[in-house]
């Protein structure tokens, strides 16, 4: 390899590929594959919740009387509602708790186990890496979440199919009244326009201080704000920082599905041009956008922890 | 074109000045050892390199800004740091494709041949690895990206005598083609002072010493001197002068060896002692004391 010939035949082909690159698909592609590998609980959890929800059905179904879906088919509505709603909120719940707890750890921990180092010897700007692990919590987990939850619901009604299969039911009648599509779709609606668009400054502010912050990321999350509050009541009396960010957290429902809604529930009646004309939605993504390129100034400046 | 080039680099942590000034120039196909004292400002230097911090002065990396043009330097750029900064979470298929998907100079190839002389695994973990095959992994994966500049910052650090010499023998037979430049900082001087081709001294962020090996053994000399002809030596103003064996060693910095012989033996100092000489007069007696 180091004979001259060797040497002189190598020349001319490295520097006419030094300007070679991987297109930014890529770049982004990889990115997000590595962080699947980092944390395989962000595919598994929902899963292993769902299942351990189907198990529970299953048994209730067999065993308890009360749920068994041929005595609970006589009444008029989808005899299945009650499980499909316990399915979508323990399904759901896991994807905040995760979206939560990735966000917390993105940025941070590979500063706290150097790979940082690793990661920036290689070709990859800061901001693909910050847009790449910001498309999990805000694109990935929600759309994963709607996904697991249709499957478990259609679990559901399997279980209940073979369960009046054997306890001497109508199929057809289990099936009429509860393959009902309208749901995952408020679902589907619910997710796009609450986890992801609503919800957007939340998830970008845990990113931001995962990328800030030196020690606990937890801690810089909540305590800011809770100090502003603070602050706040103390100098002015006045709690608009808490009532805005309770609106930011709460009164997502009321900004998405129109007046009457409960709180963090999904709503019956979707108001999207309500919901796109609302200027707190553009405000927010504002403020998500400015945390995202903080997040990723921040990731060039900082050394390992 | 040099390969780094740096005129004024400073470096600043609050009050603390990690690095003061520093002007150096890096010719391509070159093997630099950059040694100083712990807290000298090494890896300050080799991270201004390398586009991980912010530094004012001026700085070009193959003809590029290294802050404002990482990403774009990193296609051309290879950096080891010490052993612990591969993901211990990932496996080594997924580290080999990973690279390979968004480097555009890795071959995969040459990392799958590296690999089948190690005992690596490939669905093994980073973290079921030992320090050494971790090292070996690195450097699998870098000697497969055909870069032009290779950056060492305490490589081997922590590896055993085996791993250490393997380390620098695949490096300079399986790597080094006289076109590419290696950085390289270390402790353990005695392992690179054979494949080194250049040396700097960098001391309290200042490059105290900077030449080819050729020109060391031009200009300095180590010579055993006996107690009679001691006071002869010391009107020559030795660099350093210490005592083993009942003689008095000293190093001399542009002295006629024809000159020097007349004292003793004159031979060529290896780094370690011209290291103690040119830094250790200065901090090394202040290091001893506060031990």
């Amino acid at each position: 390899m180091s004979t001259p010939d060797a040497i002189a035949a190598h020349m001319p082909e490295s520097h006419a590929y030094s300007d070679a690159k991987k297109p930014a698909s890529r770049l982004i592609y990889w990115s997000i594959v590595r962080e699947f590998w980092e944390s395989p609980s962000i595919y598994a959890a929902p899963l292993a919740v769902a299942a351990v929800a189907l198990l529970g059905y299953l048994v209730a179904a067999i065993f308890l009387p009360g749920h068994q879906p041929t005595r609970v088919m006589t009444r008029h509505h989808n005899p299945l509602s009650e499980v499909y709603e316990i399915v979508t909120v323990v399904v759901m719940m896991t994807v905040v708790f995760l979206q939560v707890l990735y966000s917390l750890d993105a940025l941070y921990g590979e500063r706290r186990e150097r790979s940082i180092l690793f990661w920036k010897s290689l070709p990859v700007s800061d901001g693909t890496t910050v847009l790449a692990k910001a498309f999990i919590p805000m694109i990935f987990l929600p759309l994963y979440g709607l996904l697991v939850t249709i499957v478990a619901q259609f679990g559901v009604l399997l279980i209940a199919t073979v369960v009046v299969l054997f306890t001497g039911g109508s199929v057809a009648m289990l099936w009429g009244q509860s393959l009902m599509l309208t749901p995952d779709l408020l679902l589907g609606y619910h997710l796009l326009t609450v986890h992801t668009l609503w919800y957007a400054p939340i998830y970008c502010w845990i990113l931001f201080v995962s990328a800030w912050s030196k020690r606990s990321p937890f801690v810089w999350v909540v305590f800011p704000p809770l100090a502003i509050y603070g602050v706040e009541r103390l100098l002015f009396g006045t709690t608009l920082f808490a009532d805005m960010l309770q609106s930011r957290f709460m009164g997502s429902s009321h900004a998405t599905a129109g007046e009457g809604m409960t709180n963090m529930g999904m709503g019956t009646h979707p108001t999207p041009v309500a919901f796109l004309a609302n200027p707190s939605l553009w405000l927010g993504l504002l403020v998500a956008a400015a945390l995202l390129y903080g997040a990723a100034r921040l990731r060039r400046y900082h050394e390992p922890i | 074109m040099a390969c780094i080039e740096a005129r004024g680099l400073r470096k600043t942590y609050g009050k603390k000045v990690a690095l003061d000034g520093v002007n150096l120039r890096v010719e391509e196909g070159r093997i630099v050892g950059l040694i100083g004292p712990n807290g000298a400002g090494k890896s300050t230097a080799l991270y201004t390199m390398l586009g991980l911090t912010p530094y004012e002065g001026e700085l070009r990396v193959l003809g590029r800004n290294p802050w404002t043009e990482r990403n774009l330097l990193m296609r051309d750029v290879c950096f080891m740091a010490d052993v612990a900064v591969l993901p211990r979470w990932i496996r080594v298929s997924q580290l080999i494709d990973y690279v390979a998907g968004i480097h555009p100079r890795f071959e995969r190839a040459k990392a799958e041949a590296f690999l089948a002389k190690t005992t690596i695994q490939r669905d093994s973990k980073v973290s079921e690895l030992s320090k050494g095959m971790v090292t070996q992994l690195h450097l699998a994966i870098v000697m497969a990206i055909d870069a032009r500049l290779l950056v060492l910052d305490e490589p081997t650090l922590g590896l055993d005598i085996l791993y250490r010499k393997q380390f620098y023998d695949s490096l300079l037979n399986d790597y080094f083609d006289r076109t590419r430049t290696i950085v390289v900082t270390t402790h353990q001087v005695e392992e690179v002072e054979n494949i080194l081709t250049d040396l700097m001294f960098i001391d309290r962020g200042r490059i105290v010493l900077d030449a080819s090996m050729e020109q060391i053994e031009t200009r300095y000399a180590e010579v055993a001197v006996r107690p009679e002809q001691a006071a002869a030596a010391r009107a020559l103003k030795p660099v350093s002068e210490r005592t083993a064996l009942g003689r008095s060693i000293f190093v001399f910095d542009g002295i006629d060896r024809a000159k020097l012989a007349a004292l003793g033996e004159v031979r060529t100092p290896n780094i370690a002692d011209l290291f103690v000489a040119i830094i250790g007069g200065q901090n090394g007696m202040a290091q001893g004391a506060t031990r």
